[in-house]
């Protein structure tokens, strides 16, 4: 079955971003396809290469990015969403003439497009909310 | 890409403010009309006071979500479903709503949630 993800709990603050993410591995590990994970809302901040959390918890963004590269996932941040937050890449730093980027790579940002998207493609859409 | 068509159900569960989901669920359903699908909205326990009449958040610096809702029909979003239950528990009434919806209850809900393809929720 081809799956796709809506996350919209914000990580640490919810359990959404990190039930997720368990469910993201196994559904692959059932040999299931996972067509798009998208991050929208507070779930933006999953992104942000910033979060620091103590050593002996989750590191909830680097989590997805070592699911997204291990699987060759495609992790979409709202770039609406994201940017209102303060999680940018390199060019919507610039853009906005910001100091630096704070995206975590092997994530990228776009518009509502690739959710709608997603959910044309894939059999099943699953929502993480808060 | 384009031909392929799904039937879309937003649930809505939050009020209008006090949180992002409201108007996040409403650029969902209005990307989703760019794309010529089959969009349903459902508002259900707090969900229901987006719908309601006459709505000032100026007060706390929000953008007025009714007004946006109200545009929906021009994007041929009309299929709007309300729960009657939460409406009733509210001390609400359809009269008291700023776009036509059509009032289920909970067994026409479940039925409505299980003829959609695909179902997000907010």
């Amino acid at each position: 079955m081809i799956f796709s993800l809506l996350i919209t709990g914000a990580p640490y603050s919810s359990q959404s971003v990190a039930t997720a993410v368990q469910f993201a591995r196994e559904a692959l590990q059932q040999g299931h396809t996972l067509h798009r994970v998208f991050f929208y809302a507070d779930a933006v901040h999953t992104g942000s290469k910033l979060a620091t959390p103590p050593q002996d918890e989750m590191h909830i963004p680097n989590e997805w990015q070592q699911l997204a590269k291990d699987n060759d996932l495609d992790l979409v941040v709202c770039i609406a969403a994201a940017v209102r937050r303060g999680v940018l890449d390199e060019g919507e730093a610039k853009r906005h003439e910001k100091p630096a980027g704070n995206l975590q790579d092997n994530y990228q940002l776009s518009g509502l497009g690739q959710l709608v998207e997603a959910a044309m493609i894939s059999d099943r859409m699953i929502t993480f909310a808060p | 890409m384009s031909q392929i068509k799904k039937s879309f159900l937003l649930i809505n569960r939050q009020a209008p403010y006090g949180s992002s989901a409201a108007r996040d669920a409403l650029d969902v359903a209005l990307t989703a009309s760019v794309f010529e699908q089959d969009i349903s909205l459902l508002f259900l326990a707090d969900g229901v006071f987006q719908l309601l009449q006459d709505q000032q958040p100026q007060g706390i610096g929000q953008k007025n979500l009714a007004a946006n809702l109200s545009a929906l029909p021009m994007y041929d979003i009309d299929q709007i479903f309300v729960s009657a239950s939460a409406l009733q528990q509210r001390g609400l009434k359809k009269e008291q709503l700023s776009l036509p919806a059509e009032l289920l209850d909970d067994q026409q809900i479940a039925t409505l949630i299980s003829r959609h393809d695909q179902v997000m929720s907010f």
